[in-house]
């Protein structure tokens, strides 16, 4: 909260979001991931004890993209106190936009050795309909997955805010918006495949969608994608406009007589949020090579909530450690006991609320500020509430009682 | 990040349109020109068949102080509800100056206008410091685009460290807000009124558990505030009600039972029933 | 009268075992190789020998006529029967050719079997040959229609005879006959007559097929009657089906209407309470048959108490040790008891298996009531209808007669003030919690009759009963059923001309806009979670 001249760039005052701790994390990471990460792929040979396989790679950029995917709801979810239980529609969205690109680059070498897609064919369809024109595009396929969930975020969200839909509602409300958007994409005559959605894809930009390049790649484009989302949202929560969000969660009737209008506020976050679940959704489709409805099902939604809770609501780093936390887990579940997996998922969920309310980013902090104070008892005897910044205690919100208005 | 595609930043939330609502933009605008800052005529409410308000009249000039008394239920706090846009009333008129109709404009617009409230719970961001508080409530560009790209300078600064002065919480401006004591907290909801530069005042028992030395001088800030700014003070505590001195109006079932000096309505024998008994 | 007396008595003792013999030459062209040679012989056999012709005449239908050198005789198993004498060759012969039927000589002989049973004294057994000769009669079977109709007093099978009567006597040469049977055709509401009537109005080739323009002009009239009464009986369909599907919603969410709409608690695993009370319906019919196989019928009323104590159980347990810790905090509610969803989920899936499980229908439940021709309302329909009447019925009653609903209705309204007042606010939460469980416990049970049970049916439920709850507006009975009724009808309605999938769409997208008009849902809401 430096006093300096108004006029800074933007791009050092995003930069200035981290200290400089936080970048030599993020430096780490990046070496990690766009250098480490390709020499131990690509140039070892797959005997060498340090060789990366395909399914590292492949489990790694899928929760990379999970954890922007968790990043955006906490935004939304953690700073603004509104849970969507939608989110997995504008993830699915992104994929399928995406995904429409990679259906074109198939090409010829579909079953059918059509120009048009194998199930388009199937449904003997003569022509690509009007909302694939220009599919074929590469970099309409990006705007696309920029402007569509976007656009239809901005709309939901603009009637649902200005109506003053908030909490459980709302939950409710955008977990129905994604189950009727599932049962629409699981039917053939949408146009997106049906069930079976898209998939069998061979190539991105002409290069081979399978070739060990191309997934490293992939893998780093999703890294640079988390870092940019978490600098991003960084720079949002630590700027004024964050503090008028964690305002609006607190005290929205307050945000309001001090002439703030928070449906612009929440539906600025609201579509921000969309669009990082969209961009992670375009990730997620050329690594895991699949997008069908079921990304869509009401289930998944709830599962990034969990992500978020699980690494601790309202630090951006928690949202991240917690999708690796739950995602490591399920592949390792999935793997070894699938039939505890639901166990194990259900109990995250009733003790992440019961007794984590800050998740393991509270948990660590906690502990730490605890051992601290056993080892240097007489050392701080100053009442300094231990402070660490983004998570603050917070108390239950009131349950609103009608009959407070005297 | 391409955020070019939202409209958000290039649509304020206060020119919904209404061209003739235009000049309101600028605050300092108000037009003052009869010497009275709000006008409430008839006006009336209900809820499931309550008249909470029952053609309620009542203007106040500018620079004026008044006080507001009545027994619970007198409709005190649905007038100020009206007034800020919380609640729409059924009939009647609410003008803010002359020209601004309150009946038409939501929250924010008429916190933007210059309406400031304060509640009879205090309410502030417990979750913010009391430095923060008060910087959001600072009068400036409230669009979601400035926010972001708000930067404090040292003006700003110095607006709030004075305000802090003022309110006496210069010791706990990096305190979270949560933390402070009920009176304590009052007075950073005063002081975040403040920051607004309102020229009405909407104050709901604003002593309220505080001591009597801070009601005292909380008694010496309106009054200095009086002149520049209009108040109206909610409040049950005679003691200061009389210190405050001005004009009192007594509501009573939704509207006006009496008006005037408060040795006046003291004396008023339809006031001394409402309270005393029936 | 004596004559059919006559008859009934022959027949009756047909069945009864004593046989008069048929002349075996009446037999063996039965086995002729022409269907047409076939059909004349069962013809000639009815003809001669109306009574005994039955039981060869119902063998030959289910292909277990044959022959045995020349004679013919029925097979039943291991046993071989002499078709003239109906008495047991032993030793059986060898068997030489099996008499074969087609498609066509089913139909001639279902219709053949049909007529003759119309001379049963069992007025049900007339009824239901008189109502699948109403949907298909040739000519050949008009003089026993004549016959039946002369001597039947039923005003109801005799409306469905001349309908078989006028059928028939479409083929007649004489133009005045078939209008006549044209007109008598209007009456039907059976959508095969309106198709055969349609086939009198078109051309074949240049000529038409109803050569007599008086004929024609009667079809047409007689569709148009017909077509308008099938229309109604479809929208009366559809609004039964949109009932049906009312009420089930109804249950479905009438437990939620508790938990959410009046406590405020958002409880995701509602649709595994539902599961419990179904699997708990599963269980009961697997006691009786074990246990009490005579009366396995009605296993379903011990469920009813069953579903409802395990589903509370499992309420009360899910209420004490997680919901009673989230109070205040819906969010969180609501993802814990996901949570918990996902657990039962896994739970059923250890427990039961991953399959779903079957679950008979008792045999009260069976068959339905033919309100129209094409009209056939199930009985297990309609008794969940009934069910979920009476449901709300009780759970009024409990919320606003007894003294536990008196305290929920006051801890709901003012938390702090009914404890001050010696509620024991906490016990009436878990009270109140495990009624809204039960409840859906019921609804489950309800749900075994009609839906497949296994360990994922709750998560099918949830989407919709929250939006009856978020439609209906919270803390109101009355509302909850309104919006049950409104979807349950309107999504049957939009299936109609749209198919299931846009219908359900449809409703979602209606539902979200009108959330968007209504944040308050149809009836206002005074509950404790209820924002300003």
């Amino acid at each position: 909260m430096s006093s300096s001249p108004a006029r800074t760039p933007f791009i050092v005052r995003l930069g200035r979001s981290f200290d400089a701790r936080s970048w030599l994390l993020v430096g780490l990471f990046a070496v990690f991931a766009l250098i480490v990460v390709p020499v131990l792929h690509l140039l070892l040979p797959p005997e060498s004890p340090l060789h990366l396989s395909t399914y590292f790679i492949t489990l790694t950029g899928k929760i990379l993209c999970y954890a922007i995917v968790a990043v955006a709801m906490d935004l939304i979810w953690g700073y603004g106190g509104i849970l969507s239980l939608g989110h997995g529609l504008f993830f699915a969205l992104g994929g399928y936009t995406f995904g429409m690109y990679l259906m074109r680059e198939i090409g010829r070498d579909g079953s059918y050795q059509s120009d048009l897609p194998d199930f388009m064919v199937f449904l003997d369809w003569q022509e690509v309909p009007w909302f694939w024109t220009g599919s074929e595009h590469f970099v309409w396929a990006v705007l696309l997955v920029l402007i569509v969930p976007a656009l239809i975020a901005f709309v939901f969200g603009f009637f649902a805010f200005r109506s003053r839909i908030k909490g459980v509602y709302f939950s409710i409300i955008t977990q129905a918006l994604t189950y009727a958007a599932m049962l629409l994409f699981f039917r053939n005559e949408t146009g997106f495949g049906g069930n079976n959605g898209f998939t069998d894809f061979k190539r991105i930009l002409g290069y081979s969608i399978t070739a060990p390049e191309t997934r490293v790649v992939l893998f780093g484009l999703s890294a640079l994608a988390l870092i940019g989302t978490l600098l991003l949202a960084r720079f949002l929560v630590t700027s004024k406009f964050g503090r008028i969000l964690t305002a609006i969660r607190d005290s929205e009737s307050r945000v309001m007589f001090i002439g703030y209008n928070p449906l612009w506020y929440k539906l600025f976050v609201w579509t921000l949020s969309a669009m990082l679940c969209a961009i992670a959704g375009a990730l997620y489709v050329p690594q895991v090579g699949i997008i069908n409805p079921s990304e869509m099902a009401v289930a998944n939604s709830i599962e990034i909530a969990i992500w978020v809770a699980v690494g601790g609501r309202g630090t951006l780093i928690g949202a991240v450690i917690g999708a690796f936390i739950v995602n490591l887990a399920k592949s390792w579940f999935t793997v070894s006991f699938p039939e505890y997996w639901l166990f194990f998922l259900g109990a995250l969920f009733i003790v992440s609320t019961l007794w984590l309310p800050q998740g393991v980013v509270g948990l660590f902090l906690r502990l730490r500020s605890r051992s601290r104070q056993a080892t240097r008892p007489a050392t701080s005897p100053a009442p300094r509430a231990p402070q660490p910044t983004p998570v603050e205690p917070r108390p239950a919100p009131p349950p609103a009682a009608k009959g407070a208005r005297a | 990040m391409n955020t070019g595609d939202l409209v958000v930043s290039d649509n304020p939330d206060w020119d919904s349109g209404s061209a003739e609502l235009g000049h309101m933009l600028k605050p300092g605008q108000l037009d003052l020109s009869h010497k009275v800052v709000l006008y409430l005529e008839d006006i009336t409410v209900s809820f499931d068949g309550f008249r909470a308000l029952n053609k309620l009249s009542l203007a106040i000039d500018a620079g004026e102080l008044r006080c507001i008394i009545g027994p619970n239920g007198a409709g005190k706090t649905t007038m100020m509800d009206v007034i800020t846009g919380k609640t729409r009333p059924d009939e009647g008129t609410a003008f803010f100056g002359q020209t601004l109709d309150l009946t038409r404009l939501s929250e924010p617009e008429i916190a933007h206008a210059g309406i400031g409230r304060k509640f009879q719970k205090p309410t502030i961001f417990e979750n913010h410091t009391v430095f923060e508080n008060l910087e959001l409530a600072m009068k400036t560009d409230k669009r979601v685009w400035r926010s972001l790209m708000a930067m404090l300078d040292s003006a700003a600064s110095d607006r709030i460290a004075e305000t802090l002065q003022t309110i006496r919480l210069g010791a706990h401006a990096k305190r979270l807000a949560g933390l402070l004591s009920h009176g304590q907290k009052q007075w950073l909801e005063i002081g975040m009124l403040l920051m607004q530069e309102p020229r009405l005042l909407l104050l709901d028992e604003p002593v309220a558990g505080m001591t009597d030395e801070e009601t005292e001088r909380t008694g010496e800030l309106f009054l200095s505030l009086a002149g520049q700014h209009s108040l109206v003070v909610v409040e049950h505590d005679m003691a200061f009600v009389k210190q405050l001195g001005g004009k009192v109006t007594v509501l009573h079932e939704g509207s006006v039972l009496a008006e005037g000096a408060l040795d006046e309505v003291q004396a008023d024998a339809r006031v001394i029933e409402v309270y005393l008994g029936r | 009268m004596r004559t059919i007396g006559a008859i009934v008595f022959g027949w009756l003792l047909s069945i009864s075992g004593a046989h008069a013999a048929i002349d075996p030459a009446l037999l063996t062209p039965l086995a002729s190789a022409g269907n047409d040679a076939k059909i004349t012989a069962i013809t000639a056999l009815v003809d001669a020998a109306q009574r005994e012709a039955l039981p060869v005449l119902k063998a030959m239908a289910k292909g277990s006529l044959a022959l045995a050198g020349e004679r013919v005789v029925i097979v039943d198993g291991e046993h071989v029967i002499d078709a003239a004498t109906n008495t047991e060759i032993m030793p059986a012969p060898e068997l030489t050719e099996s008499i074969g039927i087609n498609n066509r000589l089913r139909r001639e002989l279902a219709s053949t079997l049909a007529s003759l049973r119309l001379f049963s004294n069992d007025r049900e057994v007339r009824w239901d040959a008189a109502q699948e000769l109403a949907s298909g009669t040739d000519a050949e079977l008009l003089p026993l229609l004549e016959k039946a109709l002369a001597s039947e007093t039923d005003p109801e099978i005799k409306a469905r005879l001349q309908m078989a009567h006028a059928q028939g006597s479409l083929a007649s040469s004489d133009a005045a006959v078939r209008l006549n049977a044209v007109r008598v055709l209007g009456d039907s509401g059976d959508p095969n007559i309106c198709q055969l009537l349609q086939a009198l109005t078109e051309k074949n080739g240049d000529s038409w097929v109803e050569p007599d323009s008086a004929v024609r002009a009667a079809a047409g009239t007689s569709i148009r009657a017909i077509e308008k009464r099938l229309a109604f009986a479809e929208n009366v369909g559809r609004a039964f089906t949109g009932v049906s599907l009312a009420s089930i919603l109804l249950l479905a969410a009438l437990g939620l209407a508790i938990t959410y709409g009046v406590m405020g608690v958002i409880n995701m695993a509602h649709g595994e309470l539902l599961m419990v009370g179904a699997y708990s319906a599963w269980a009961m019919q697997g006691v009786f048959q074990a246990y009490l196989p005579n009366l396995l019928d009605w296993y379903l009323l011990a469920a009813i108490p069953v579903g409802f104590l395990a589903a509370a159980l499992v309420g009360v347990l899910m209420e004490r040790v997680v919901i009673r810790h989230l109070y205040g905090r819906p969010l969180e509610t609501l993802l814990a008891t996901w949570g918990i969803s996902l657990f039962l989920i896994q739970l059923a899936r250890t427990v039961f298996g991953a399959q779903n499980v079957e679950v008979a229908n008792p045999v009260w439940m069976a068959g339905g009531i033919e309100v129209l021709p094409n009209l056939l309302l199930p009985w297990n329909r309609i008794i969940i209808i009934g069910f979920s009447v009476a449901v709300l019925a009780a759970m009024w009653a409990i919320l606003n007669l007894s003294r536990m609903g008196m305290f929920v209705r006051a801890v709901t309204q003012n938390r702090p003030m009914a404890g001050c007042v010696g509620v024991p606010t906490g016990r009436i939460d878990t009270m109140a919690f495990g009624l809204g469980a039960g409840i859906a416990g019921l609804g489950g049970v309800a749900l075994s009759q009609i839906a497949n049970v296994g360990p994922d049916m709750g998560q099918g439920y949830i989407v919709d009963s929250f939006m009856v709850v978020v439609l209906g507006g919270v803390g109101q009975l009355a509302g909850a059923v309104w919006a049950a009724l409104g979807l349950g009808v309107l999504t049957k309605f939009l299936e109609g001309w749209t198919g299931a999938v846009v219908a359900k769409i449809a409703v979602l997208v209606i539902i979200i806009i009108f959330i968007q008009k209504r944040p308050q849902g149809l009836f206002a809401l005074k509950g404790r979670f209820v924002e300003s």
